[in-house]
Formats: C-alpha cells, structure tokens, sequence
C-alpha cells in the first residue's frame, strides 16, 4: 500500500469501513450500545472521570480519545507530517467547542455516533444527521461570506505534543486509578476523613460499559493512524458537497454506515425502531436543534470532534484548545441540567443550545475578513 | 502569475481561495501557497474538480500549487 493511497477515494472508503467495524466491534465487545466510538460521549466520560461533572452514570477515562490521539501522532510522525502550530484565535474555538459538546449532548451523540445510531437502526438519528447538515449548511453561508478564524503560526515542536502527553497522563490514571478527593464525612457526629475521587469510574450506566483497555486502545490507534492519514471528517465531508460538489469525504461517512449496519446484522446490534433506543431520546426538535448547534460550531471551528482529535495529534494546538473546549462543556453540560438523557432533553438544554446558536451566530457575523 | 498565501489557514480556506481565484482568472497560471499536505491535496482536488491541471513543488514545510486553467 503506497502511502498516497488514503488519498484516494478507495482509500477514504477503506477507513470509513474500517471505523464502521471496529465500532461495531467495540460494542460487541463491551461499549455501550450504538457508542463503539463516540468522540462527545467518550469525552463526557473523561470530564465525568476527573470530576469535572458529577453524574455519576458517565464516568470513564476512555482509552479510545487517548488511542485517536496516539494514532495520529505515530501516523505524522511517521509521515513526516507532525507539524506544531498554533495561534488560530483560541479563544474562539476553546467556546465553540463548548457548545459544541453541550449540542452534541442535548442530541446525544457526536456524528460519528449519529452515524453508528443509524446503523444500529436508531431512526432518531435521522432527525439528527438531519439538523447537523443544517448547521453545517449554515457554517457554509458564513465561510462564503468571508468567515475565517485566521492564520496559524508554527511553535515549537513541544507545544504540539502537550495534547499527546495529556492523554499519556490520561492512561496512567486509567492504569492506577488514583483517588484524589478528600471529603470530610459526619457519622454519629464523629468527624472523618474519607479518600474518595476522582478519578471516578461509573458502577453502573453507559460510563461502566467498556470493551477490555488493551482492545480499545489499540483499535483506536488504528483508528487514529488511518484517519490521519485520509483526513477522515465527518462535518468536512458534509460541507465539501454543500461547498464544492465534492463527494471524496462523504464517500468515507457512507461507507462508514455501510460497514457498521453490515457487522450490525452479523452480530445481531440492529434494533430498527423510534422507541426505546438505547441512550437516545425521541423528542425531534431537540434532537434536530442539538445536531444543528454542533454542526454550526464544527464547521466554524474547521472539524468534527473526530477530526479535532486527529488533528491535536498532529501538532495542531487549536484543534487541542478545541477539544479542551468539548471536554470543559461537558462539565458544564452536566452540572448545569443542560445534557439530555433517554427520558428527553434536559430542564436548561434548549436554553443552551438557543444560546449556543445565538453564540456561533455572532461568531459567524464578527469573524469575517472584511471586519478583521 | 497571480499568488494567493493560504499559508497558516485551515480547510477549507486554502480551497476557497483557489476556487475564487480560479473562478476569477479565466485561463492561465495560479499559485496557491500552503503549508499542510492537507492543504495542498485539497487544493488539488478542487482545481481537478475544476477541470484544471496542477503542479507542485515543496520547499521545507512550504508547497506551491501552480494550476493551470486552459
């Protein structure tokens, strides 16, 4: 295999049937159901880990992130293709990744997870895939109308490894499973200490279901590696056909899809129907806003979730501020009654994800070249 | 030939500027600076899209992408 092949459209089409089965696979092997790779949900879980949010059912150092992480760098490494930039109006896409992760929370799902929601028969999904080519249609109007976050300049090399080497600390906890936290506790009014998290790990919900660390690490590197090298973006395959009529990437997504319902059915995953689908909810409007939301910051910020991730590996420390963004907006998701759960969207989600738009909106208008 | 400096811009800026400029020229020769290999793929296949020919030349992290529209 020469290395321009992932460059190629079989080559794009074979990561996407990679990813599809190596999801469906994760499932099978322990994941959560429709969540073999989830870029918010699995970055939800770490917040909920560090106890950056406290519900308790979503708490898990996922090994994947770390593996996307690794998997990139090794791949441009390798390819000579790690570069160390930064500069890119941070602040900008550390918020935009905010309300990205709470958009992808009120939906409940990222688009990599909307597509293997679809290929587990979950038609809700539709609703959602529905509202993330909206918002990402509307991200279009703002990068034709002269929408750009500015240059990025090179750093030096270490600036690029500091995401890496988070996730490096990031598995050594996952290994030790240290505790942290340090809470006074009263019983029978004698004061004591009690050595508590984080680190927290779920007992129970989504957060306690997880293939074996070694398999999802090591998938996900591979996952990392290929998507490094063929620029695997799911908001970028949407916009490449609103924008240019180009249908490379969105060949990779559909292929994606294909693979994930085909392993589906072999492994007996695919539960069509509205109802009762797992950690999904079937309230249409909020799934189609939340998608909308996240679909608007994705393509004002350049990538989906995936993409960020891939991209912080290889250097890119905006895309690392980005990622930081989803992971902090999680916390926020979940302190603040913002993240939806399968019994519907959440007290404050709508507000949020109203505020959110209204967010990504001025962004759109402010951060045009002719005003720069 | 007329140059356009995508260098430190993220996709799909690089391709946008190209499209414009392609868009703009009628027939001729373009340069279009980047400096990814993400950058200098995608600008190629948006000037193939285009029905254009491309040439690329590297220097240090640097490409020029010289496409030529008949």
């Amino acid at each position: 295999m020469k290395a321009g092949f992932f460059a190629t459209r079989w080559g794009i089409v074979a990561v996407g049937l990679f990813i599809g089965v190596a999801a469906a696979l994760l499932q099978y092997w322990g994941n959560p159901p429709n969540m073999g790779v989830c870029v918010a949900c699995m970055e939800r879980d770490i917040a909920g880990a560090l106890g950056l949010h406290r519900a308790a059912v979503v708490q898990y150092l996922r090994p994947e992130i770390m593996g996307f992480v690794i998997g990139s760098l090794i791949a441009a490494l390798l390819f000579r293709e790690y570069r160390a930039r930064t500069g890119s109006a941070p602040i900008v896409r550390f918020c935009l990744g905010m309300f990205a992760m709470i958009g992808a929370l009120v939906f409940l799902g990222c688009p990599w997870r909307a597509l293997l929601r679809l290929a587990g028969g979950d038609w809700n999904a539709l609703v959602g895939i529905a509202g993330l080519t909206v918002g990402i249609g509307v991200g279009v109007l703002f990068l034709k109308g002269g929408y750009n976050l500015g240059r990025t300049y090179k750093a030096k090399p270490f600036a690029g490894l500091i995401m890496p080497l988070i996730m490096v600390a990031l598995f050594a906890m996952l290994m030790a499973k240290p505790l942290f936290g340090r809470a006074k506790q009263v019983v029978d009014g004698v004061e004591t200490m009690i050595i508590t998290g984080p680190v927290f790990f779920s007992a129970e919900g989504p957060g306690s279901m997880a293939a074996p660390v070694a398999v999802s690490l090591l998938v996900a590197i591979a996952i990392g590696f290929l998507a490094q090298r063929s620029r695997f973006c799911t908001m970028g395959a949407v916009r490449d056909v609103i924008l240019t009529r180009d249908f490379h990437l969105v060949s990779g997504i559909v292929a994606l899809v294909v693979a994930a319902f085909a392993a589906n059915l072999v492994l007996k995953q695919f539960h069509p129907g509205w109802e009762g689908q797992p950690i999904a909810h079937t309230n249409h409007l909020w799934n189609f806003m939340g998608m909308a939301l996240s679909g608007l910051a994705f393509s004002l910020a350049g990538g989906c979730p995936g993409r960020q991730l891939i991209l912080s590996g290889e250097g890119d420390g905006d895309a690392a501020v980005f990622v930081l963004g989803m992971i902090v907006g999680a916390g926020f998701a979940h302190n603040f009654t913002l993240a939806s759960s399968p019994a519907g969207p959440a007290l404050f989600g709508p507000a949020a994800v109203v505020i959110g738009i209204v967010f990504c909106l001025i962004v759109g208008f402010a951060m045009r070249e002719k005003f720069a | 030939m007329k140059q356009i400096d995508a260098r430190g811009l993220s996709c799909p800026q690089p391709v946008i500027m190209a499209r414009k400029g392609m868009a703009e020229m009628g027939s001729g020769k373009l340069e279009v600076l980047v400096d990814s290999v993400t950058s200098r793929d995608n600008v190629m296949r948006a000037a193939r899209l285009e029905g254009c020919e491309t040439e690329v030349s590297a220097k240090d992290d640097e490409f020029s992408v010289i496409i030529s529209k008949k």
